[in-house]
């Protein structure tokens, strides 16, 4: 339930976040359940994943990640996520 | 190594030592004691800042024995590590000078059964005790396990941490117990003396690293392993090409003026092996650069990774192709074992290379990575 009320309070860009993480991030966890400053890596998330996510988040957002942010804790968290799909143009 | 132990002393040992040794070596598949003795009274087993000059060690010790220059080389892996993550704990400096003091010899514990391979899996988890920590891990290969003064183990952060949340812990001599699993009886790298082993280990909270595993694979332990085992299979394709240049040399001498026909195959495996050294020494000064300057966005990106990784496929797959290539030259002096060319241990040891973070797995990780990577 506290779940449901924050993603109810977040972004329309964090929601679409956490249903790219859904489908892509093989957590140990539901993505609903995670705040936004959780770190996706500790809740199971593995490199190969993070490969699958990005791309989810490049066909969700129709965005495209520059070399230079396709790193680690570019994708550690939602919060982070959702910073880099909003600096690459996508307003909330 | 320390800043006073030159290439030159190391070479003296390979020569003088482990080359006398690694025939015996190989047949019993034990460990290379003399050898490694050696280096330590040479206080070669202390950390050292240049990952090219252990690079260049590596090699060297390689031309002479494999399963030294291996053993060598993953103890300076595990060494590194610690040194680049030590941070600002009193406790592992203090640790890192009793390396350099005592000579202390580190094996890794990262392999484990059921995990398929995966480094960046574990099913070991560390579990707090009153005095700090306790862990037990059944590990599918530990290289010179019974050699070892210390451990650095890759476990689980606790018990309900996902499987690759995991962090690096160190084992002193002492505070773990090891039950093997069986014999070290493998093709080649037989001195390496690594069979599966169930590891039991207690230990202080300062002896758990405090950075994620995660990271410490990316900035530090996957560069310099892929670095220092591309040195050691440099290090035999070097020998199979000098040992199949002396022979179409002693051959060229019996009928001066005719150059021999297999001559044109050595002039294809030279330049084959200058390859190698330049891809080698090329990483290692680019990686040596980016600790130096401390560059964590470059260490961390995608086409470092790629870099690394292809360093380790193709040097794997360019050793078995030289030292194949010098046993044609080498015909059946080189397929004997009992000729003073005889490339047969040369070969077994370069085929392990394929293994050690098996290829195929590699190859999956860069082209899933080269789905998101723009660059080259």
């Amino acid at each position: 339930m506290t779940a449901l009320l924050v993603a109810d309070a977040e972004s329309e860009i964090a929601r679409r976040v956490r249903a790219v993480l859904r489908d892509h991030a093989q957590l140990a966890i539901d993505p609903a359940a995670l705040r936004v400053q959780s770190d996706l890596y500790e809740a199971g998330m593995t490199s190969r994943a993070s490969v699958n996510v990005m791309l989810g988040l490049e066909a969700e957002f129709a965005i495209e990640f520059p070399d230079s942010m396709l790193r680690r804790d570019v994708f550690e968290s939602i919060e982070a996520i959702v910073g880099a799909v909003e600096k690459l143009g996508h307003s909330p | 190594m320390s800043p006073r132990t030159s290439i030159e002393e190391i070479e003296k040992i390979g020569v003088e030592i482990a080359r006398v040794h690694a025939r015996e070596v190989d047949e019993r598949a034990r460990f290379p004691s003399e050898t490694i003795g050696a280096l330590r009274e040479l206080r070669a087993l202390s950390a050292t800042s240049s990952a090219n000059e252990l690079a260049r060690a590596c090699t060297v010790l390689a031309q002479h024995c494999a399963s030294s220059a291996m053993i060598f080389a993953m103890h300076h892996i595990q060494v590194w590590t610690i040194a680049q993550h030590a941070g600002s704990s009193k406790e592992l400096a203090d640790y890192l000078r009793n390396v350099a003091g005592e000579q202390r010899l580190i094996a890794s514990v990262t392999s484990e059964v059921g995990t398929s391979g995966d480094l960046r899996k574990s099913i070991a988890a560390v579990e707090k005790s009153t005095i700090g920590f306790e862990l037990c891990k059944k590990a599918s290969t530990l290289s010179y396990a019974r050699h070892a003064d210390d451990l650095l183990i890759t476990v689980r952060k606790n018990s309900s941490a996902a499987a690759n949340d995991q962090v690096l812990v160190l084992a002193l001599r002492g505070d773990f117990a090891l039950s093997e699993l069986g014999v070290w009886d493998t093709l080649g790298m037989r001195g390496t003396c690594s069979p599966s082993a169930t590891v039991q280990a207690t230990g202080a909270p300062w002896q758990i690293l405090r950075d994620p595993f995660g990271e410490i694979a990316t900035y530090t332990m996957t560069p310099i392993s892929h670095i220092l085992w591309a040195s050691v299979w440099l290090g035999i394709a070097t020998d199979a090409v000098s040992l199949a240049r002396a022979l179409i040399r002693a051959r060229a001498r019996q009928e001066p003026g005719v150059t021999p026909q297999a001559a044109r195959h050595v002039s294809e495996i030279v330049a084959q092996l200058q390859l190698m050294q330049d891809q080698v020494e090329s990483v290692a000064g680019e990686y040596d650069a980016l600790i130096r300057a401390r560059d964590r966005e470059r260490l961390a990106s995608l086409s470092f990774a790629l870099r690394i990784n292809n360093l380790k496929l193709s040097a794997s797959r360019l050793g078995v192709e030289i030292v194949t290539a010098a046993l044609g030259i080498c015909g059946i002096q080189g397929y004997r074992n009992d000729s003073p060319f005889s490339l047969g241990r040369h070969l077994r040891d370069a085929l392990s290379a394929s293994l050690m973070i098996n290829n195929d797995r590699l190859h999956e990780t860069n082209a899933s990575l080269l789905l998101v990577h723009k660059g080259v």
